[in-house]
C-alpha cells in the first residue's frame, strides 16, 4: 500500500498580484509538511520564481489565462507542480549565470534559484494543455543551497512529446 | 507591500533606506526609476541601505546589477549596506556577493567612497 499524502490544489489568475498568494499557500503547506523555516523560505522562493516563469514567460501576462498549482504532501518529501498555458522553454539553453561573462547580467537567475533550492526540477510540455514544472523539496535532506546551482541532474529533464 | 525608500544625503553619499519587496513589476521598477533620478541628479555615490528589505527575487537581484553597472559607467559607485540574512544568501549563491562592495556599519561605508576616485 503506498504511503499516504495530501493535495491542495489551487487554480490563480495569470496576474502578478497572485504570485503572493502562491507564496502565502506556499509557506502553509511548507510548515504542514514539516518544513524548518529556511526551507520554508527556500521553497516559497523556488513558487515565486516558478511563478514569475508561468505568468510572464509563459502565459504572457494574459489575464485570461490562469496558473494550476498543485502540492503533494508525502511523509519524506514535497512535491509542486506548476503548470501554466504557455509553449514551454527548455532549461538545457540557459546560460549558467555563475559563468563569468554571465556573471553581471541582468536577467537569466530564476531557474539557477529554484535548483539551487530544491532537490529536484523538472520541466515538460503537455500538449494541449501548456507547460509544467514539478519540483521536489525532501524533508531532511540536509542540502543546502549551493552555488553551482543545486541541480541533481538525474532528477532533471525536459520532455517536449508527453 | 511594495517597495518603499528614502533618501538622505550624507557627507555627499545618497543613503537610500529601502524597505518592503523588490521583485518583478513594481518593485524593480521604483528601484530603476530611483537610481536614474539620483544619476540625473548628479548623485553618482549610492550607498542602499537594504535592511528592511522583505524579500528579493531573481528581477531584484537583476535591478541591483544594472543599478550597480549603470552607476559605474557613469564614474560613480552602487554599494550595499545592511544585508539581510536571506539577501546575502542570494548574493553568494548568486556569486555576487563579491561583485557588490558590501558594508554593515554606514559610517565606514560612507567613508569608502571618499577612498575611490568617482565623480
Amino acid at each position: 500500500m503506498a504511503p499516504e499524502s495530501s493535495v491542495v490544489e489551487v487554480t490563480l489568475e495569470s496576474d502578478l498580484k497572485n504570485v503572493e498568494v502562491a507564496e502565502e499557500i506556499t509557506l502553509r503547506v511548507a510548515n504542514t509538511a514539516g518544513f524548518g523555516e529556511d526551507d520554508q523560505n527556500r521553497i516559497e522562493m523556488a513558487v515565486h520564481e516558478s511563478m514569475i516563469n508561468a505568468i510572464w514567460h509563459g502565459n504572457k501576462n494574459d489575464s485570461s489565462k490562469n496558473v494550476w498549482l498543485r502540492f503533494q504532501i508525502y511523509c519524506d518529501r514535497l512535491e509542486i507542480r506548476i503548470r501554466d498555458q504557455g509553449s514551454g522553454f527548455d532549461p538545457q539553453h540557459i546560460p549558467n549565470p555563475l559563468e563569468s561573462e554571465n556573471l553581471l547580467n541582468v536577467s537569466g537567475r530564476g531557474i539557477f534559484l529554484i535548483r539551487s533550492f530544491m532537490d529536484e526540477f523538472r520541466v515538460e510540455h503537455v500538449n494541449g494543455m501548456g507547460t509544467e514544472v514539478t519540483m521536489v523539496k525532501r524533508l531532511n535532506s540536509g542540502i543546502q543551497p549551493k552555488p553551482e546551482g543545486g541541480v541533481d541532474r538525474e532528477h532533471e529533464s525536459h520532455n517536449t512529446n508527453s | 507591500m511594495s517597495m518603499k525608500a528614502t533618501i538622505r544625503i550624507v557627507d555627499g553619499v545618497t543613503v537610500v533606506d529601502v524597505s518592503g519587496r523588490i521583485t518583478l513589476g513594481e518593485g524593480c521598477t521604483q528601484l530603476r526609476e530611483l537610481i536614474r533620478d539620483q544619476l540625473g541628479k548628479g548623485n553618482k555615490n549610492i550607498l542602499l541601505n537594504v535592511a528592511d528589505v522583505t524579500y528579493i527575487d531573481s528581477s531584484g537581484i537583476g535591478e541591483l546589477v544594472s543599478g550597480f553597472t549603470g552607476v559605474a559607467r557613469q564614474g560613480g559607485a552602487l554599494k550595499l549596506l545592511n544585508l539581510t540574512k536571506k539577501v546575502h544568501d542570494l548574493l553568494q549563491i548568486t556569486k555576487l556577493y563579491t561583485v557588490f562592495d558590501v558594508h554593515d556599519d554606514e559610517a565606514k561605508a560612507i567613508s569608502s567612497f571618499a577612498k575611490a576616485p568617482s565623480a
